[in-house]
């Protein structure tokens, strides 16, 4: 029998972990994390349970390479836009822009965060502790506030202050649109926050 | 018996920490043997500083401390002429320390005509710009090993290998962060919040340059016994051209992100790592290290 080369194997597993994150982050998300069960989870999938385990070894496993993923995902994307050569103050509407439309087209990342991650942190308490589930996208707040603060167009103030603003901002945007409480689309709310938010984080 | 080398040893505008620095070096009677100090501030010299400006001598090492001004003058004559003489006869001329390097803190009383002998900050300028015979030993003081080393290689007829700002690679390729003992604080993220504790890294509150300082002061200790980081005071990154910088005492952040990172990593990758390590608490880097009312 003719041999699977390695790199096409492994390739092949990491196609099968992802698309299982993508249906647990939805499950999660929308049926919470305690009523969402692994077996829940395979037959979802297609998946025999036991076949499931040889891609996470647990639910914590699990929730915690979730969280992992988030943060890469949108750390890649903070991460081009601050690789982009315009205003701090035209990368915060692109931040803003960047996290509405990723609330809209995957809102299972947002919500997973929002309801999961943030309500639950006995889950987390182990591995996930201070920023290691994170770093990918605070990382990429920190340079964004770095640059913006050595460009001189935002003020020099503590790095938990500002981000806290900004976003415990588009958090609760988002979770509210969530709640069905907004009376327009999240889009029509993008330029107003991104003016507030600049107006609140610039050098006076 | 072999010649000895014949030693000019020259100030310009300096505050003569070098010459003071340098007599802490152990192994002086050594130098004063193998050395004839032709002049010398404070050791017995052969000639007079009245002499020596006359430019009637040679020397085999013009040793420089002090930041150079061309319109100073030295007992009559400008001191441009007297540097120009001797060091143009010399075989090695010596910076000896950040003045004579690169301006150094006199340079800021006069940024438009003071700089060091071959470089201002890190620009090339000064009378010996490019001169493969300049030797800089940056430092504010000077550390007395790095100068015995230097003038021994010389008398060893050794060559010594210099970077691109001129500096002895043995002495310079080394940060002063390395050797020093509060490393493990550093890796963890456990800052010090005061000075003079032998606990804490002072990286992120009290404004060490140690990773971004070329310096082997944590690997060849200063008196054999000690070192600022160790001794619980930041390294000010004197040896480096842009000596000195101002808040010395203070690390600049930008919302609580240190402006400057460890030499040749990249901002990203810093505050990845620097992230995950103070997620973690580490109680024995909390506490004391000796702690007796415990």
């Amino acid at each position: 029998m003719k041999s699977v080369p390695e790199k096409t194997a492994n390739t092949k597993k990491e196609d099968r972990k992802t698309s299982i994150m993508q249906t647990a982050l939805k499950l999660f998300s929308t049926e919470g994390f305690y009523t969402t069960t692994m077996p829940a989870i395979a037959q979802k999938l297609g998946m025999s349970v036991g076949n499931f385990y040889n891609y996470f070894s647990s639910k914590d496993q699990l929730a915690k390479e979730l969280m992992l993923y988030i943060s890469t995902v949108l750390g890649d994307k903070l991460r081009e836009i601050n690789m982009t050569d315009v205003s701090v103050k035209e990368k915060i509407t692109m931040i803003v822009h960047m996290y509405f439309s990723i609330a809209r087209e995957r809102p299972e990342l947002i919500e997973y965060f929002l309801r999961v991650f943030l309500s639950n942190r006995e889950i987390f308490t182990k591995e996930c502790t201070g920023m290691v589930c994170v770093s990918g996208f605070v990382t990429e707040l920190m340079l964004f506030f770095d640059d913006g603060v050595q460009r001189g167009e935002l003020k020099n103030q503590d790095f938990f202050s500002a981000l806290g603003l900004f976003m415990g901002y588009l958090g609760g945007m988002v979770f509210l649109n969530g709640e069905e409480v907004l009376p327009h689309p999240l889009s029509e709310y993008e330029t107003a926050i991104a003016e507030n938010i600049y107006n609140a984080l610039r050098k006076q | 018996m072999k010649p000895r080398l014949k030693l000019l040893w020259l100030q310009g505008v300096t505050c003569n920490g070098n010459t003071h620095s340098f007599l802490n070096y152990p192994h002086l009677s050594y130098i004063l043997e193998t050395f004839e100090f032709l002049y010398h501030p404070l050791l017995p010299s052969t000639y007079t500083l009245e002499e020596i400006s006359t430019c009637a001598h040679e020397c085999d090492i013009l040793v420089f401390e002090g930041a150079y001004d061309p319109r100073m003058e030295r007992v009559g004559t400008s001191l441009e002429r007297v540097v120009h003489h001797y060091g143009n006869h010399a075989r090695y001329i010596i910076a000896a320390g950040s003045c004579a390097s690169f301006g150094g803190m006199f340079k800021h009383s006069d940024p438009e005509h003071i700089t060091g002998l071959g470089f201002d900050e890190k620009e090339p300028k000064g009378p010996f710009v490019k001169n493969s015979k300049l030797i800089n030993l940056s430092g504010c003081p000077i550390h007395p090993e790095w100068m015995g080393y230097t003038l021994r290689m010389i008398a060893d007829n050794k060559p010594i290998s210099i970077d691109e700002l001129h500096r002895p690679k043995e002495l310079y390729s080394y940060l002063a962060h390395h050797g020093c003992t509060r490393n493990e604080y550093f890796e963890w993220k456990v800052d010090s919040d005061h000075f003079g504790t032998k606990e804490g890294c002072l990286f992120y509150k009290q404004g060490c340059r140690g990773p971004m300082t070329h310096a082997s002061c944590n690997k060849i200790l200063w008196n054999d016994v000690s070192s600022k980081t160790r001794a619980g005071s930041p390294c000010f990154g004197c040896t480096e051209p842009d000596f000195p910088r101002t808040n010395m005492f203070e690390t600049k952040t930008n919302m609580s992100i240190p402006q400057d990172v460890p030499v040749g990593i990249s901002k990203r990758s810093y505050l990845t790592m620097a992230g995950i390590a103070k997620s973690f608490h580490i109680p024995r880097l909390e506490k004391r290290l000796i702690d007796d009312n415990t």
